[in-house]
């Protein structure tokens, strides 16, 4: 973008940018069709104002209130949910990790009761985070799991609860049924809980994302999204659109398969990220 | 909102109804809505624009417009063209079985993409086809990878060799296929710990184990919700390792699967197989036309 003019080559090479970025074609058009008015009002002069005002524009749409949901009853429950394989339960790992450095007493629950060694998984990072499990059998009811969990977590007096859950396409009625009666399950015994439902992103994923925002924001209310896997070449664009349209705060960044690899989202960054080029 | 394809091209040949032959000017809408459907469906940006200008020669001349349906006839040129790409009747889908067993199958990918899990469905695939199977655990990095694919090994009755002390991903891969002669099993699938293409002391491992091996295929694990970075993932997976098929999982949602035109363009390489759902059997051989059809959102 190291041009002169403002012409229409220089917003195909934006359009490039963004398209590549995963931002989409729809919401990409709608964004430079905004400066494209700015541009022939010649509010915008050169290629710096564009850029700048375009930076404006997508930072405005993702710099909204992002901090976790303030609650003075305990446990504070978290439950995180997602497609198959964007890092639910490392993401888990990750924030227990974060919550126990700050002095909190955090408890995990194995939610996912069905993907293959799904609780073995949750159990290694519970050691390593050095902070209590509760878990069933393999192909137990993940609602009575996460109850139990609730009422354990309560009577030892834990500050946080963070509940996994199995992977699943939101395309899936009966799976996106079966959240539903975690979330409602969890109510019977806190009825301010979860206080906090994170849909976990893969800032790999394409515009597929969107409807997975959507359809699961409709079944269980996402209070927050985490994106995962911002350390590969990926931009994670889609958010863009989905923060545009579904008003949800990305509350996390993953970075790496460690547990120390996240970070609050911060939109000036992922807005900086976006506009450098990769190759 | 939710127009199709079809309706979009139907309501841009309305226009142009009576004009004997396509020409570059008058084909440009119809174009244009490919080129946006393409997009929104995860085809990388560079591959639309090089598969965008092949239709276009494709439908230039061709006489559509006299037709009573336009519209259909302008799909099947894109439709046709894109099934071409995406393999049209590649015979190169199937396994190829080595003659002289075991045949080394090497699966690699992204963290995430179905791996592991694809590693049981080929293993009950096989199984199915009167093979005597052994699974590699050779993901020595992942919380839990080893018994995860342990699990998966017990519910179809196949050998899993795994080394729980052993560091050394090449040692463990050497290993297993000399156990696999001895036992005289007829195939080996050797799961790989998911890794970014950019990690170069990872993706120098898989380098190592194929060396150490020689595997007859090295398929890459793509999820078809990936979008457009599926090209420089792809590409480098071929560079490195010479990549010699394609399984793309999860196709039992939504996503419109742009990323199996992307991967194919960058690395020429033939898609095998489908996965359309967690369980072991929710396997399917790759079909092009259908493909075609899913990307187009017809
Ligand atoms: N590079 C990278 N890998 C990650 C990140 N987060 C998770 N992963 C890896 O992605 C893979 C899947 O992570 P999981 O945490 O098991 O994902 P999940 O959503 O719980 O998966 P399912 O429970 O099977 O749906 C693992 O190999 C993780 O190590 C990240 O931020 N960066
Ligand atoms: N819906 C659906 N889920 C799938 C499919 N294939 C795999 N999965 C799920 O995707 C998630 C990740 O699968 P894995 O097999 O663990 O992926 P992996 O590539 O081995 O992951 P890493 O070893 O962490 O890199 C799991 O929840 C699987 O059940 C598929 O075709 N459809
Ligand atoms: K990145
Ligand atoms: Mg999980
Ligand atoms: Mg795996």
């Amino acid at each position: 973008l190291g041009k002169k003019e403002i012409d229409e080559e220089l917003l195909e090479e934006l359009e490039e940018l963004f398209v590549t970025s995963d931002i989409g074609i729809n919401t990409t058009l709608k964004i430079i069709d905004a400066v494209r008015d700015e541009v022939s009002r010649k509010v915008l002069k050169n290629p710096e104002d564009l850029k700048n005002s375009i930076k404006n524009k997508i930072f405005e749409i993702l710099n909204i209130d992002n901090s976790l949901k303030q609650v003075d009853e305990k446990p504070y429950v978290i439950l995180v949910v997602g497609v198959n394989g964007v890092g639910k339960t490392t993401t888990i790992a990750k924030i227990a990790k974060m919550f126990k450095d700050n002095g909190l007493k955090t408890m995990l629950a194995a939610g996912d009761t069905f993907r293959a060694a799904a609780i073995d998984q949750l159990q290694v990072w519970a050691d390593r985070v050095d902070v209590p499990i509760v878990k069933q059998q393999e192909g137990s009811d993940p609602a009575a799991v996460i109850y139990d969990a609730v009422v354990s977590a309560k009577a030892k007096g834990y500050d946080v609860l963070i509940a996994d859950t199995a992977g699943r396409l939101h395309t899936k009625y009966n799976l996106m049924n079966e959240l539903k009666k975690i979330v409602r399950v969890v109510k019977k015994e806190m009825p301010n809980a979860p206080h906090e439902i994170l849909l976990v992103l893969d800032a790999t994923s394409g515009q597929n994302a969107i409807n997975q925002a959507k359809i699961f924001n409709e079944a269980v209310g996402v209070t927050g999204i985490v994106l995962t896997k911002l350390d590969g070449t990926a931009k994670g664009g889609v958010i863009v659109g989905i923060v545009d349209e579904l008003k949800i705060p990305v509350k996390f960044i993953g970075f790496g398969e460690g547990m120390d690899d996240l970070k609050p989202f911060d939109a000036k960054t992922f807005v900086d990220a976006l506009f450098e080029k990769n190759d | 909102m939710f127009a199709t394809l079809h309706d979009k091209l139907n309501a841009v040949f309305k226009k142009i109804k009576g004009q004997a032959k396509i020409t570059e000017d008058n084909i440009k809408d119809a174009v244009k809505q490919v080129r946006l459907a393409l997009l929104e469906a995860d085809v990388n940006y560079k591959v639309v624009k090089k598969f965008i200008s092949a239709v276009q020669e494709k439908a230039l001349g061709e006489e559509v417009l006299k037709s009573l349906t336009p519209d259909q006839v302008f799909i099947k040129i894109v439709h046709d063209e894109l099934v071409n790409v995406l393999g049209g009747d590649d015979q190169s889908t199937k396994i190829k079985l080595n003659p002289i067993p075991p045949t080394k199958i090497m699966l690699v990918g992204l963290q995430g993409s179905g791996k592991t899990t694809t590693a049981g469905k080929l293993a009950k695939y096989f199984q199915k086809n009167g093979k005597d199977v052994l699974l590699v655990a050779d993901d020595i990095y992942r919380p839990a990878a080893i018994d995860q694919l342990e699990i998966l090994g017990k519910q179809l009755k196949v050998d899993v060799f795994s080394k729980r002390d052993e560091q050394d991903a090449v040692k463990i891969a050497k290993e297993a296929v000399q156990h696999a002669k001895s036992a005289a099993k007829d195939v080996v699938i050797i799961d790989t710990a998911g890794r970014l293409h950019i990690d170069e002391t990872l993706m120098e491992e898989l380098k190592n184990i194929k060396e150490a091996i020689n595997p007859d295929e090295i398929l890459f694990v793509a999820d078809a919700m990936t979008g457009q970075d599926a090209v420089n993932v792809a590409k480098t997976f071929n560079e490195m390792l010479d990549i010699t098929g394609v399984i793309l999982t999860k196709l039992d949602g939504d996503a419109r699967g742009g990323a199996a035109l992307s991967i194919r363009e960058v690395t020429g390489k033939p898609l095998k197989f489908v996965g359309t759902g967690e369980k072991l059997d929710a396997f399917e051989p790759f079909y092009p036309d259908r493909m075609a059809s899913r990307i187009l959102g017809m």
